[in-house]
């Protein structure tokens, strides 16, 4: 029999419901990777007794014949999401000893759902980051590893501990939070599957706020499958959450096997950047050969404001992350540093508890509103957003999804980053686009690069479209065949 | 240099963040390149167009305007470095 650690979301719930396997047996087995894989700091707050209390109670639910969507699933939570009487960290100092007494929409919804929580997993401190190297709490390793060099690599950002945990199976499956890229690439570099849903599929209320208009909540997962599942016990309308939408979602696992047979996907030029490395471009190319093979119309589209997308992000999200950030004071929650007076003690407050990057962030987001330079920059960023989500609407009147690379490249060694916070961002240019205009993206596993690393092909699809873009991800995912189990991990 | 050490002070201030020398030193290099690959935005013509501020074209939806919820000072004041009766703590800024 397969091990419980390698078992999909799907597989399990066929085991659970033949009685073949208990909520408490999955429990058991992934808090047992958790304590062998330690050295990969995939969690920040693990609660395996939290754990193994739910799974009883699944198990009760499920022999009173009350089985919900997520039943008896072994699932790890971002450590970005409120969670009663679980300290939530957003992997910053700043809220150290912070313990909500409420519990976010999205997890509230996936724990009715009966998914058992293995514990919070590490990220970029306030999700801010492309390789998990900032976090407060040390850096999440990617399981993945070269076999070359055998260097520890980065699992990518921002929901780096939710990719690191699911590849190695540690967790079945784990929510993520998406602003500019920090569920689909860290989902790239770690041979996951990474779904940010429309904006507003799922309620921000309870996540530790980022930037507003672009944070997303979604899952990452070891198949497609498992992400149409997790969706579905992760999206709804909620009142409590005015940017919340109230769309009904189809059922996507009845959608996920219909193919891609009469549709028409886009390929968009302007991803061609330069300096993209061959093995990229390959991987792509047999894309668009799999989608082919598979009845798709494959055609060139352009998007001609792309390369203007990652620099009107690194204004709107700074700015919006000033904003939000401010609550961070040292009055209401978290770190307090004594000072000689109110300001004096917010300005030490802040300075010790926001690391170098989040610093960075608001004293950018700070200068791009403040007077003077509000219209250079921040109206400026906003009007060239309303550009690149023409350019995607405009695809839309001839193209049904577009398929592009999801990341320039392979996960980089956690001992030589990209080396200024420039080259960094680069990180996220194929993903930013789509989450400036709002719509569905995931990452497929499709390959590996020459070092044996993983890399990941991202679908982008219509708003509310999610039913469209499972079933181009499906189709490249059975095409692929790729294998997710982490080389070199034992 | 977009960013000299006297704009990250200013800048600094105004978010309520402290900094040293050496720090806005650094910071001013960091936040120049920032800066300066930004402004490649002015070569897009955005000449009568609106400012996106949303996203989609959600309408937003009426609730009844009632008290749903309160009363749970103690809960919020929970997690704070200081509170008392149910209030935050803070410094005196009133002499």
């Amino acid at each position: 029999m397969t091990a419980l650690t390698d078992l999909t979301i799907a597989g399990a719930r066929d085991l659970l419901a033949a009685g073949h396997v208990s909520a408490a047996d999955l429990a058991r087995a992934h808090l047992a990777a958790m304590e062998r894989h330690r050295d990969l700091n995939a969690f920040i707050t693990e609660t395996p007794e939290r754990a193994l209390q739910l799974a009883d109670a699944s198990d009760r639910r499920r022999r009173a014949g009350d089985a919900g969507r997520l039943e008896g699933i072994p699932v790890a939570i971002k450590d970005l999401f409120c969670t009663k009487d679980v300290p939530t960290t957003a992997a910053s100092r700043i809220l150290d000893g912070f313990t909500p007494f409420y519990e976010s929409t999205v997890t509230a919804a996936m724990l009715r759902q009966g998914a058992v929580m293995l514990g919070k997993t590490n990220l970029d401190e306030f999700a801010m980051g492309s390789s998990n190297l900032t976090s407060w709490y040390g850096p999440a390793i990617n399981p993945w590893r070269a076999p070359g060099d055998g260097k520890t690599r980065v699992p990518g950002g921002s929901s780096g501990g939710s990719a690191s945990a699911v590849a190695a199976r540690m967790a079945m499956a784990a929510t993520g939070t998406d602003t500019g890229g920090s569920i689909r690439q860290p989902a790239a570099f770690t041979g996951t599957v990474g779904l940010k849903p429309t904006y507003g599929r799922c309620s921000r209320l309870g996540i530790v706020a980022f930037a507003s208009s672009l944070d997303q909540a979604g899952p990452l997962t070891r198949t497609v499958r498992d992400a149409a599942i997790m969706l579905g016990a992760m999206a709804g309308h909620d009142p409590l959450d005015s940017t919340s939408a109230d769309v009904p979602l189809d059922d996507l696992e009845d959608a996920l096997e219909a193919g891609v047979e009469g549709m028409t996907i886009g390929v968009p030029e302007e991803y061609r950047v330069e300096g993209m490395p061959a093995v990229i471009d390959d991987l792509w190319q047999r894309g668009i050969a799999w989608l082919e093979d598979a009845g798709a119309t494959v055609r060139e589209v352009s998007l001609p404001h792309t390369r203007f997308a990652l620099p009107a992000y690194y204004i709107i999200a700074p700015a919006e992350a000033s904003s939000n950030l401010a609550r961070y004071d040292g009055v209401r929650f978290g770190l307090r540093c004594e000072g000689d007076d109110l300001v004096s003690m917010y300005e030490r407050t802040r300075a010790e508890g926001f690391g170098a990057e989040v610093k960075r962030r608001i004293l950018i987001g700070t200068y791009v509103l403040s007077e003077g330079y509000f219209d250079a920059y921040y109206l400026k960023a906003q009007k060239v957003r309303t550009r690149i989500a023409d350019d995607f609407r405009e695809a839309w009147t001839s193209v049904d999804a577009l398929l592009t690379p999801t990341t320039p490249s392979a996960a980089f060694a956690a001992d030589s980053p990209p080396d200024d916070p420039v080259s960094m961002y680069l990180n996220d240019v194929f993903t930013v686009p789509a989450s400036l205009a709002g719509l569905p993206g995931i990452s497929v596993p499709a390959g590996l690069d020459g070092d044996g690393l993983p890399l990941g092909l991202q679908v982008i699809a219509r708003p509310f479209d999610e039913a469209r873009l499972l079933r181009v991800a499906r189709t490249i995912e059975e095409a692929a065949g790729f294998d997710t189990a982490p080389r070199g991990l034992t | 240099m977009k960013f000299d050490k006297d704009t990250v002070a200013r800048v600094a201030r105004l978010a309520r963040i402290a900094t040293g020398d050496a720090e806005r030193k650094q910071l001013a290099g960091e936040l120049s390149a920032i800066i300066e690959w930004i402004d490649t935005l002015g070569e897009v013509d955005t000449d009568d167009v609106e400012p996106m501020t949303g996203v989609g074209a959600m309408t937003p939806t009426w609730r009844p305007d009632e008290v749903t919820d309160g009363g749970i000072a103690d809960d919020i004041t929970a997690n704070a470095p200081a509170c008392a009766e149910g209030c935050f703590v803070v410094p005196k800024i009133v002499e």
